[in-house]
């Protein structure tokens, strides 16, 4: 059995969900990635390296430049024939390609898997997390998105596996990049961050998120978002934690002015630490909570800061 | 030109579901059924393109159980046209979903389908791509900007970076994100003239499609359930317990 990664990379380094997909498909046998992109020389080498890549398939190309679901899925199903399981991490990224591969293939895809029970068997939540389902696939070939948070990522280092060129093939250009506004941030991303600090509505204003950033800067945290803050345009849609947008489990979590919607747990209750922070006492944040605080979060910000500080 | 909305009966998001004791699934029986979010802003969507006078016809189609019709009219109470119902009581998978209405697709040669990005119950998130690659079309998933002009749909999606834009060659594919828009709400007037509106009933076997499961559940379990944990009376405390008894900071 072998396994095909198509691993996420930002055309300098491999994304960490990505190292997420290589630990389950580990679990699978073989593993080969795939490295696709214009100009990845340098993220082919550190595919390479990842511990238990046993081979590296670069492909180079003007098409593959912007990730556009349309020739990656047809590049992958070039592919195919040599793999019995296709996987990707659930980003984006991921579920947009991977059921375009799945369909092309005649084959049900498996999404978002948080655990492998074996090459035919996984286990994936369903309804927000509600419900755990272990579902079992009767197609040849597997095509699954891995969520990330279910598997320790491997190391960045520790394999040395050969590289090849992906073949050429040709995909009719029915889409094209027109651009991108990506958010700058000197921050950790949401889903590689050890510490996420989240503001909801409570914060009021996209300005007051700079209580969060303060706090932020001295852990080294992310700064993530409920949904409300997001729609009421406080701060862009890429900070969304939950159920429709980002799922994570970092090492803390921290929860500022956030009710706690089924539809935000579902985005960070396996975080190992959670910490809450609202004026209700009712809230069912605090349901979820290991630590909760009953506060005024316009006075407990600046004061969890400035203890912050002194820690330091 | 026609547009194609699917349109999915889900769980209510506001229902809290419950593993069934027999470990066979969720309990759906006596729960509330609605639209599934995602497809209101598909079918609005839908509906300001033809305000803008850029469509003719909006179909709404949705493909389940009987009472799937009652998620149609609620879908031709806010505007669409026309529905088609694909009546079974097989457990559908995205899989036979997509090969379903590319049948339809087939038969009423829409120039664009605009579906919701994920339902809230099976959360797969695929149908849209899966219906794309089975007509070769391009696909536009996760819309939160949407405009048609000179024959191409360009479509902003909300990526995990942040936005991308991309253009794609009609007919094409879109599946919509929070951010697109505000569904409305149907008026009462809309409401009672939904019911006069005309509703196709269709089989998987008349589409000729066998819409035989893939994936099989073996079963379906709670996930552990986190404690509840203490109440900290000031940030002094919460700083101490995290530093000290946590050791997460
Ligand atoms: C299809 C669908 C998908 C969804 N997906 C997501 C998702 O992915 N992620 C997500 O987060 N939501 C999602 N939601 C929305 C979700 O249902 C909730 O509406 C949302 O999470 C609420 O955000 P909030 O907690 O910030 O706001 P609210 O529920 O309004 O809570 C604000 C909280 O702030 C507290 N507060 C106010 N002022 C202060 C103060 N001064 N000090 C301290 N506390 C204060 C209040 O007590 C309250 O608890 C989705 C909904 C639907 C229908
Ligand atoms: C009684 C019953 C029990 C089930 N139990 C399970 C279970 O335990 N585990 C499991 O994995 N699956 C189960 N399913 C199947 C599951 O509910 C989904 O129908 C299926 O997996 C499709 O996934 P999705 O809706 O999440 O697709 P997504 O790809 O997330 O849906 C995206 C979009 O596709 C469109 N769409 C999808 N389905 C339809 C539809 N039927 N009609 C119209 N538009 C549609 C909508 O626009 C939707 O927004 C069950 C189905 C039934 C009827």
């Amino acid at each position: 059995m072998t396994a095909l990664v198509l691993l996420e990379h930002d055309g300098r380094t491999i994304k960490q969900p990505a190292r997420s997909a290589v630990a389950a498909a580990r679990k699978l046998g073989e593993v080969h990635v795939l490295v696709a992109g214009e100009g990845i020389g340098a993220v082919a080498e550190a595919a390479a390296k990842l511990p238990g890549v046993a081979k590296v398939i670069a492909a180079d190309a003007p098409a593959y430049a912007h990730g556009l679901a349309e020739p990656l899925a047809d590049l992958l199903v070039a592919l195919a024939p040599g793999y019995t399981h296709l996987l990707a991490a659930a980003t984006a990224s991921g579920k947009n390609v991977m059921p375009r591969v799945a369909a092309l293939l005649d084959v049900q895809p498996i999404s978002d898997i948080s655990a492998v029970v074996d090459a035919d068997t996984f286990v994936r939540p369903i309804y927000a997390g509600n419900a755990l389902a272990t579902v079992k696939s009767a197609d040849a070939k597997k095509v699954i998105t891995v969520r990330a948070t279910g598997f320790d990522p491997v190391a960045a280092d520790g394999g040395s596996a050969p590289i090849a060129p992906a073949p050429a093939i040709s995909t009719p250009e029915i889409s094209r990049f027109v651009s991108a506004e990506l958010s700058k941030s000197e921050r950790p991303e949401l889903t590689a961050a050890r510490i996420i600090i989240s503001g909801g509505r409570g914060m009021q204003s996209g300005e007051n998120f700079h209580l969060l950033d303060a706090i932020a800067d001295k852990l080294h945290a992310a700064v993530g978002a409920s949904r409300a803050a997001v729609d009421a345009g406080f701060v862009p849609n890429d900070y969304q934690v939950g159920q429709t947008g980002k799922i994570v489990a970092p090492e803390l979590y921290v929860a500022v002015g956030i009710s706690g919607a089924i539809q935000h747990l579902a985005g960070m209750k396996d975080s190992k630490v959670i910490v809450a922070i609202n004026k209700d006492e009712e809230a069912p944040i605090f349901q979820v909570a290991d630590y909760g605080l009953v506060a005024d979060l316009f006075k407990a910000l600046p004061e969890l800061s400035l203890a912050l500080e002194n820690l330091s | 030109m026609k547009l194609l909305v699917p349109v999915k009966r889900v769980v209510d998001y506001n229902v809290k579901v419950r593993v069934r004791s027999d470990g066979g699934g969720v309990e759906t029986a006596g729960v509330k059924m609605s639209m599934n979010p995602f497809d209101e802003i598909a079918v609005e969507e839908a509906i300001r393109l033809k305000e803008k006078g850029l469509a003719e016809e909006i179909i709404a189609v949705s493909l389940g159980v009987a009472a799937c019709a009652e998620t149609l009219r609620t879908a031709l109470a806010m505007g669409a046209d026309r529905g088609i119902l694909v009546e079974t009581d097989a457990e559908l998978q995205p899989l036979a979903v997509a090969k379903l209405l590319k049948a339809i697709v087939a038969k009423e040669e829409p120039k664009l389908v605009i579906l919701g990005k994920q339902a809230i119950d099976d959360d797969m998130n695929a149908t849209g791509q899966m219906l794309a690659a089975l007509l070769g079309w391009p696909q536009g998933t996760f819309a939160s900007r949407l405009l048609i002009e000179d024959g191409r749909a360009l479509v902003t999606r909300e990526v995990d970076g942040g936005l991308e834009t991309v253009s794609l060659a009609l007919p094409a594919i879109v599946t919509t994100d929070l951010r697109l828009n505000e569904p409305r709400y149907a008026s009462l007037p809309n409401i009672m003239k939904a019911r006069k509106k005309p509703i196709e009933t269709l089989t998987p076997a008349a589409l000729g499609v066998d819409p035989a499961p893939r994936l099989t559940v073996l079963k379906t379990t709670e996930p552990p359930r986190r404690q509840a944990g203490v109440r900290v009376g000031s940030v002094a405390e919460l700083v101490d317990k995290l530093k000290n008894e946590a050791k997460v900071i």
